[in-house]
């Protein structure tokens, strides 16, 4: 870790006299008789990269729609910073610093790429800092500065990938929440994604995202919580985490099994394809 | 994998070898699919015929002896059908055949099947009465339909014209660009001179130029046949020594940057500003009455274009805050209004008007913006209703009077300077520019504000647009009262000119109207949505208003229908679409066109964006 920002030493097992920035106390959360979220409770620290695993509708997404605002919990409370935000709106969770990079990237497709990264910067009104920060999202993408006046929706999924993070920079977050961002992307680029994510982390940004590639995840990150069904099960370090008998059990493995079809057979199939194509 | 290499290589054909694909067979056709045209086509002419139109529009003539506006529906979808069968197949961005011979045998096929349409049609009344189910099922068509002579020519006649007409539609696949822009502009011309007739024949008298709108018009309707074929050949002349400088203009004007574009911009508003200003005074009263009706119109269109085009809500109770407009303005202005009795003057009144039907916004808007899709479309459909309702009802009626409405509203007083009523419509045409001034002036201005972001985003994705902490209610319900705002200046106006104001003038067609304009014209765009109400409410006409077809009033709806799903289908995103729309829909043939030309490398940012325009001008 880097001496710019706090180890994650200060974490739960740490002497817990600095603050969490955003943090969960026993929050329920409901869709209708939907009981979504039970007693959760999560604390992230500045300067962590922290994720949450689990399975199809555990929850991950609710988690994330909570702390932002968009779903109001039925009991507990959301605290960012130390105050209290349960009835606050989103607009005024995003200008203190809690930014989301939503499920699947959901950027706005018929709008351009700058049109994307200006409404990052909508609550912002200091346009110079916006300018720069919008620097600084083309000396992270280069890309993303070539495709400046392409429709978003046309971008390729990596692409798509940098602009929806650009978007997000571009809300001055203090903690980025994000929401299965190697989802839907390929096997070579989940890689590329991690690194970026802990690049950006490195660039002293804390970071809370969901996952469901656990490996993945719990290699980069310092400490997670898996959920099941709307309640955390687990709350421990990475490496605790990767270690532990019952994760390794239920899903960790998945991501590690090989394919299902066999080499061989596989390109024969693709060659008999081309075949029939030429003729 | 060397040899889906080669594969590739030997699917993409280079330029020159396009060029010199052959032309195919004469006589070799997709059968199927002309039988399939033809016979959507002749069911589209007995339709037509059943219809009535040609009966009723036969009195409208479009070239004095020869060409009735009745017959030139006839004629219409023949020649379109004919044209449509010649379409290219293109495969790859490259046509897979030249055009030749084929196009018109085609053509001919499909043209003969239409027309056959007819024939059918013919024989069939001479034979039967089918009155009964069919009002319009008379001897008259029949006659028409004759020419005036006995069934059978009918019949032969309607093959051979179908024949002929289809063929020549298809033999403009033939012709190279220049003649083709050629021929289109001499139709074009000869069509709009016989739409614009009032039009040109009242300013043509205002300006002293009778012995030209004489030399051009019959006495009763009409271009002359002769002054119809000068003009076309003037019209063709000038096209092709014109050669699309026009459209070089026009794409070298969107190619320009900064301030040099600020100035093109400047002058060309200029420009169109001093003849709205300077050709009513030209003009008599009929003219500035459609006019003025036009710029109703647009007022109301530019304010449902914020709240459709901009925020994506499909609003179709849009009539409500012209009526709360109306209905305010003449409440507070009447005398004969019970209720408030310090009758205001017109622009008081206007503060007011703005004032309660931006809190009706407010309060329509707050429950139907938390619905999305569907649902909110069909909730606000019954505001619109319920709004009409209320104004209808006796329990109102001390304040609205009922069915009877309002009468006598007085004149509106500009300062002390004029006084804007109905009797002359040029005053009310000159105030309805200023307002229409002002909306287009605020449209522009919050298109591009924080608040036109906020109305995109939303559109777009309004889950996603919370998350970047917009306020999507407030948004929105900006959105309502913006819109509402718009329609009420119309609404105000519109008492002071009607001089009356009744709960029937404010049916849900009109909403639908407006709706019409805005999607026809263009959504999201401001001269796409100006020239959408010019075209409809000027050529064919408002709800109760006539236009320049007066003859086609009866059948406005179905010529809006019919439009609509044309639009839907050849130009989805309507007759001006903004440069946004465009992109979005033609996305792909651009990608074509971008590769036949080469540019694909997307290094080079200004040759893309050219070709993009060039792609959006097609
Ligand atoms: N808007 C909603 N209305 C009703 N129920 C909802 C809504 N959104 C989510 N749910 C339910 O809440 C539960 C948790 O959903 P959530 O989206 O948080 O799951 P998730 O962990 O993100 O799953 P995934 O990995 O598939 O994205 C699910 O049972 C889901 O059906
Ligand atoms: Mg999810």
């Amino acid at each position: 870790m880097s001496p710019s920002h706090p180890a994650p030493t200060t974490g739960p097992d740490g002497d817990g006299a600095a603050c969490p920035l955003l943090e969960m106390r026993s929050v329920n959360a409901h869709y209708g008789a939907v009981h979504a979220l039970i007693d959760v409770n999560l604390a992230i620290y500045e300067g962590e990269l922290v994720c949450l695993l689990g399975g199809n509708a555990s929850g991950k997404s609710t988690t994330l729609k909570t702390l932002l605002g968009m779903l109001k919990p039925t009991s507990g409370e959301v605290v960012l910073d130390g105050e209290v935000v349960n009835d606050k709106p989103t607009g005024y969770r995003v200008a203190r610093g809690v930014t989301m990079v939503p499920e699947n990237r959901r950027l706005f497709k018929r709008l351009t790429v700058r049109e994307n990264l200006d409404l990052g910067a909508y609550l912002r009104s200091d346009s110079q800092q916006v300018a720069a920060d919008m620097e600084r999202v083309f000396e992270l993408f280069p890309r993303v500065k070539e495709r400046l006046n392409q429709k978003s929706g046309t971008l390729s999924g990596g692409e798509q990938q940098m602009v929806a993070i650009g978007r997000a920079l571009m809300a001055r977050p203090r903690v980025l929440l994000m929401d299965e961002p190697s989802m839907g992307l390929a096997p070579a680029l989940v890689q590329q994604n991690f690194e970026l994510i802990q690049q950006i982390h490195q660039a002293g940004l804390t970071v809370f995202m969901v996952e469901q590639n656990a490996n993945m995840a719990l290699s980069i990150a310092d400490r997670g919580w898996v959920l099941q069904t709307g309640r955390v099960v687990l709350d421990d370090t990475a490496e605790n985490l990767l270690a532990h008998p019952d994760l390794q059990a239920s899903y960790l493995g998945t991501a590690e099994q090989p394919n299902p079809i066999e080499g061989p057979s596989l390109s024969e199939a693709l060659d008999a394809i081309r075949r029939e194509e030429r003729y | 994998m060397t040899g889906s290499a080669s594969v590739a290589g030997s699917a993409v054909p280079t330029r020159p070898e396009a060029l010199s694909a052959p032309p195919r067979p004469a006589f070799s056709h997709d059968w199927r699919r002309i039988a399939r045209i033809g016979a959507i086509a002749a069911l589209g002419q007995m339709f037509i015929a059943l219809s009535n139109m040609p009966v009723r529009l036969d009195e409208r003539l479009v070239v004095k002896p020869v060409l009735s506006l009745g017959y030139l529906v006839l004629l219409f979808l023949p020649v379109a059908v004919g044209y449509r069968h010649g379409h290219q197949t293109v495969r790859e961005g490259v046509p897979v055949s030249r055009p030749g011979l084929h196009e018109v045998v085609g053509g001919f096929s499909c043209g003969l099947l239409a027309g056959g349409g007819l024939s059918v049609l013919a024989v069939l009344l001479a034979h039967f009465d089918l009155r009964e189910p069919l009002v319009n099922w008379s001897p008259i068509l029949l006659d028409l339909l004759a020419f005036g002579n006995n069934t059978w020519f009918a019949a032969v006649i309607w093959l051979v014209i179908g024949a002929g007409l289809g063929a020549a539609g298809g033999a403009v696949r033939l012709l190279g660009p220049v003649s083709r822009r050629a021929v289109v502009t001499m139709a074009l011309a000869v069509a709009g001179a016989a739409v614009l007739e009032s039009l040109v024949v009242d300013l043509a008298e205002g300006m002293g130029l009778e012995a030209l709108a004489d030399r051009l018009y019959a006495r009763r309707g009409g271009v002359n046949w002769n002054s119809a074929l000068g003009l076309a050949g003037v019209c063709g002349v000038l096209a092709v020594i014109g050669r699309g400088r026009l459209r070089h203009a026009r794409l070298r004007h969107a190619e320009l940057q900064g301030t040099k574009r600020t100035r093109a911009n400047a002058a060309l508003i200029a420009l169109t500003a001093a003849a709205l200003i300077v050709l009513p005074l030209f003009a008599g009263k009929l003219t500035n009455e459609l006019l003025a009706n036009v710029g109703l119109f647009v007022l109301l269109a530019l304010g449902l274009n914020v709240v459709v085009g901009l925020a994506g809500i499909l609003d179709l109770g849009y009539v409500a805050f012209f009526a709360v407009g109306s209905y305010c303005a003449a409440v507070l202005t009447a005398a004969t209004s019970p209720r408030i009795t310090p009758e205001m003057p017109w622009l008081v009144a206007l503060v007011v008007v703005v004032v309660i039907t931006g809190l009706v916004g407010l309060f329509i808007g707050a429950p139907v913006i938390r619905m999305r899709g569907d649902y909110l479309a069909i909730v606000t459909l019954g505001f619109g209703e319920i709004i009409r309702l209320l104004f209808l009802s006796d329990w109102l009626s001390g304040w609205f009077g009922g069915a009877q409405g309002i009468t006598k509203i007085p004149a509106a007083g500009i300062f002390g300077l004029t006084e804007v009523s109905g009797t002359d419509p040029r005053r009310v045409f000159y105030l309805v520019l200023v307002f229409c001034a002002l909306a287009v002036y605020v449209s522009w201005r919050l298109e591009r504000s924080r608040l036109g972001r906020a109305w995109m985003a939303v559109r777009e994705d309004e889950t996603v647009a919370e998350a970047m902490g917009i306020n999507t209610v407030n948004v929105k319900l900006m959105a309502f009262v913006v819109g509402a705002v718009l329609g009420s200046f119309s609404g105000a106006i519109f008492a002071a000119k009607v001089g009356s104001v009744f709960p029937a003038s404010f049916l849900i067609l009109v909403s639908i109207v407006i709706l019409v304009v805005v999607i026809f014209g263009g959504m999201g765009n401001i001269v796409g949505v100006i020239a959408g109400a010019a075209v409809l409410i000027g050529v064919l006409g408002g709800p109760k208003q006539p236009g320049l077809l007066v003859e086609f009033s009866e059948f406005k709806l179905l010529i809006y229908g019919a439009l609509l799903i044309w639009m839907m289908l050849a130009r989805p995103a309507g007759l001006i679409p903004s440069v946004r729309r465009t992109r979005e829909l033609h996305q792909h043939e651009m990608a074509q066109d971008a590769w036949l030309q080469g540019q694909v490398d997307d290094e080079d940012e200004g040759k893309e964006a050219r070709s993009s325009t060039a792609a959006a001008r097609r």
